[in-house]
């Protein structure tokens, strides 16, 4: 009798790069209903619109480069890039932006640089980043939440649609009657008009910790990461240190003065804190590898979030941070190697 | 009596894996009868294989010696069984590198007369060491655990070393196999009393006998028996079942919490470990004579009729083995020498039971797991890596081909126990990969050494050249100078004698 040969271990492997996304995105799905719930369709739309751009950047980057495109489909990781696009645009985006953020992060972010495990950069923070800078008159439509006491218009599905198609309001709407300033934003209006973070706190818009509804998405993202660490998708090193790079900073300049800085809570809940700690900065490609690069990574993320927030044009700084950490990785990689067994100490940096 | 706790020392990662050893040990040992076909390789053991000393044709008796070895580094090879010799040709071994080797062929005449012993059973506790390690090199002992070091090697090995603990390996940590779980259910004393001969020949006086948790069975049978026997120099620790908890270092790292150094053996951590296997071979051979001529081993896997044990003579074919065992079942695709994590594949069960075979897996078709992907830099090879290697940056430093790098990030500690495979999400075969990149390392050191001897004999080779040239230089100049101080007569002398020279 014939045996086949193999080489050991002839044990299957117990996890796939399919698996890790699919469970990503599940974790992914609760906080975007609740993103809907509060500020309407226009998520749907953007996912929508991110997927197809997607999905369309990676079979022609696929065709491009000659490899096999139901392979690289199979992944999933492209579906990934497309549900972070979507959450990190307004809910009221044109779709040329939300396009030109896809066709940007997973033509040039992902494949220019050799694609999947092979980027520098996260592909999603490359495509947000440039229609920052790119759109920033789309960027800043942010609707306020359906919260019953919030008196401001919302658009319907179709006219949500109309807006996603063709960036114009629908007649007699103007942008100031539907848009209002995401609670980042007002802090920092607020606190260059000299106002104190209490009296801007004490706006309709503020809820419990950052500003209402918004507060709710970053809740359920949390829920979301807490179930992926409890899978072992993600570890817990990227996610605390992001967490307490914005914690410790803050908690600082909030004990020293409370009437200019704004509690850590409140840079928790606010922005993209939580979807960065969890979803963003745990992108394993582009992060970096051992346990303790890993803290020092997200620490550098968080703080540099809180610096932009702080000093920074931009009321956010989660995309920046994270690009900016991009760069750090080979270095921190390098400088964290743990010690291997029976080697004395490790001979940091040495290749 | 139960195994009493003790600090353990920790491991970095490994993997808790389903056992799949329920099945072989349902039932006890069965003893298979003597085949009528017996190979034998001569080279059964790490180190320089043995010669034959008998003829084509030759009767042999059981126990008498087939080959042997000069000097300490291998391990002689005994007849299994009565018979003739038919030949001694190349034959199917599962091996590491190469498909054949060559074996001593022994038609059996099933009547398995055995030789006279040349000297009565000999008291262990009253012999010397240094008799002791001859006779375990006499009794063609080796490591019954995988690695096969002949043991009277190892044992003189450890003599010249610091050593505190005789640390007896029961760990079997990989799947299926259970053939040292039912040798320690069934011969406690046998292993118990090898521990106690290993311990006089080494002058060690200390024992930790170390079992997995998932055999409170063999735990309690070596208890009662450790109870009887009343030995207070030998402990038993019972470890946590983590894959590879049995490896080596590994083990010496969980039962005594001190690391192997990098490229050293556990006697520089101050601990010789022997197989629980080895040690009841060395109980046979020394109190009741009988060499290494048969081991138990597991038969099992979903390609195999009844999953068992089997006490099988060395040099039985695998085909009978599984025959033996009910033969295969429709699903076996796949014949695996040794375990699922760290056994040899090979294509046809021609191959024979060898002092190595701990187990013989018979498996069904691998399930098709998708195409290899590119590394995503997860690390949770390196979460799982018990060597705290990072196996992600290795992987990059063996697709550059970088000796530097691949060195620089420890590929040569790697033990190649295949966890980080396991857990890849892009399936790439790391395992396989380091091992080919550990060959290319030792091929590129073999060129350069024979570049270096090369380059060192040209270098002598001029200095040589040179240095005859200043010599001739030397003495032409010294004939100049006493030319130029001679007197007419010796002129004269010189110029008849160039003379008759040239009319040659």
């Amino acid at each position: 009798m014939e045996f086949k040969r193999q080489e050991a271990p002839y044990v299957a492997p117990q996890a796939s790069v399919a698996g890790i996304m699919r469970q990503v995105l599940l974790a992914l799905a609760p906080a975007a209903v609740v993103h809907v719930w509060f500020f309407g369709p226009g998520f749907i739309f953007n996912l929508l619109v991110a997927t197809v751009f997607c999905l369309v950047g990676e079979v022609a980057m696929a065709r491009v480069r000659g490899r096999d495109a139901s392979v690289m489909l199979a992944d999933l990781s492209a579906l990934v890039t497309a549900a972070l696009i979507a959450f990190a645009v307004p809910s009221l985006t044109p779709w040329w932006v939300t396009a030109t953020a896809s066709l940007f992060a997973i033509v040039v972010a992902k494949h220019l640089y050799g694609g999947l495990g092979f980027n520098l950069f996260n592909p999603a923070m490359v495509g947000y980043v440039v229609v920052l800078v790119a759109f920033p008159a789309s960027m800043n439509v942010w609707v306020a939440p359906r919260i019953g006491d919030i008196d401001y218009e919302h658009l319907g599905i179709l006219q949500t649609i109309v807006y996603t198609l063709t960036g114009s309001f629908p007649d007699g709407i103007t942008v100031d009657a539907i848009s209002r300033a995401t609670p980042l934003d007002s802090m920092k209006t607020g606190l260059t008009d000299l106002r104190t973070v209490a009296e801007i706190r004490s706006g309709p818009l503020m809820g419990d910790f950052g500003g209402r509804g918004w507060e709710w998405i970053g809740n359920f993202l949390g829920l979301g990461g807490i179930w992926l660490l409890i899978r072992k998708v993600i570890r817990w090193q990227i996610p605390a240190g992001v967490m307490a790079g914005i914690f410790a900073p803050a908690t600082i300049m909030f004990l020293a003065g409370a009437d200019t800085h704004p509690s850590p809570l409140f840079h928790w809940f606010s922005g993209a804190s939580i979807l960065c700690a969890f979803f963003i900065a745990t992108d394993p490609v582009t992060a970096a590898t051992s346990p303790r690069g890993r803290f020092i990574f997200g620490f550098g993320i968080g703080f540099l979030t809180w610096a932009i927030r702080t000093w920074g044009a931009y009321a956010d700084g989660v995309a920046f941070a994270v690009l900016l950490m991009n760069m750090a990785v080979p270095l921190i990689d390098r400088y964290t190697r743990p010690r291997i067994v029976g080697h004395e100490q490790q001979d940091a940096g040495r290749e | 009596m139960s195994a009493p706790t003790f600090d353990l020392g920790d491991l970095h990662g490994g993997l808790r894996l389903p056992g799949n050893k329920g099945d072989s040990t349902a039932t006890p040992i069965r003893r298979m009868p003597v085949p009528a076909q017996l190979v034998l390789p001569i080279a059964q053991h790490t180190g320089d294989p043995a010669n034959p000393v008998v003829g084509i044709g030759e009767r042999v008796l059981k126990g008498q010696l087939l080959a042997d070895c000069e000097g300490p580094l291998g391990a002689p090879v005994h007849a299994s069984s009565s018979g003739r010799v038919v030949a001694i040709e190349p034959w199917p071994v599962s091996r590491r590198h190469g498909d054949n080797a060559p074996c001593i062929v022994i038609e059996t005449d099933g009547e398995d007369r055995p030789v006279e012993p040349c000297e009565d059973s000999m008291e262990f506790d009253l012999a010397t060491p240094e008799t002791l390690r001859t006779e375990i090199l006499r009794g063609g002992i080796v490591g019954l655990g995988g690695a096969v070091f002949p043991t009277a090697q190892k044992l003189t090995q450890a003599t010249t070393c610091d050593l505190e603990y005789l640390v007896l390996n029961g760990v079997e940590c990989e799947p299926y196999i259970s053939c040292d779980d039912m040798l320690m259910r069934e011969r406690a004393r046998q292993v118990l009393v090898g521990a106690q001969i290993l311990m006089r020949a080494t002058g060690i006086s200390q024992c930790i006998v170390a079992v997995e948790s998932d055999k409170p069975d063999a735990i309690r049978e070596l208890g009662e028996c450790l109870g009887v026997l009343d030995d207070p120099r030998i402990v038993i620790k019972q470890v946590p079942t983590i894959y590879p908890s049995g490896g080596e270092d590994q083990l010496v790292q969980l039962v005594v919490n001190r690391e192997v150094p990098s490229g050293g053996l556990p006697t520089d951590a101050g601990c010789l470990v022997q197989n629980v296997g080895t040690a009841a071979a060395v109980y046979d051979w020394i109190t009741n004579n009988e060499p290494l001529i048969s081991r138990v081993t597991t038969i099992t896997g979903d390609g195999v009729t009844q999953p068992m044990n089997v006490a099988a003579r060395i040099g039985t074919l695998v085909a009978d083995v599984v025959a033996f065992a009910g033969g295969y079942t429709d699903k076996a695709e796949r014949l695996i020498i040794g375990g699922p994590m760290t056994g040899r594949s090979v294509s046809t069960d021609r191959v024979p039971l060898v002092k190595a075979t701990n187990c013989i897996l018979a498996l069904s078709a691998i399930p098709s797991v998708g195409p290899e992907l590119p590394c995503i830099r997860c690390g949770e090879c390196a979460a799982v890596c018990p060597i705290r290697l990072q196996p992600q940056t290795l992987f990059w430093h063996a697709c550059a081909d970088s000796e530097e790098g691949l060195r620089a990030h420890g590929l040569t500690d790697c033990i190649e126990c295949g966890c980080c495979d396991l857990v890849c999400p892009s399936h790439i075969p790391l395992t396989a990969d380091f091992r080919r990149a550990k060959l290319r390392i030792r091929e590129l050191a073999d060129e350069k050494a024979r570049a270096d001897r090369a380059r060192r004999r040209f270098e002598e080779r001029n200095e040589r050249l040179e240095r005859q040239h200043r010599e001739r230089d030397a003495e032409l100049a010294e004939q100049k100078a006493a030319a130029r101080n001679a007197g007419a007569t010796e002129i004269a002398e010189i110029l008849k004698r160039t003379r008759e020279k040239d009319g040659d």
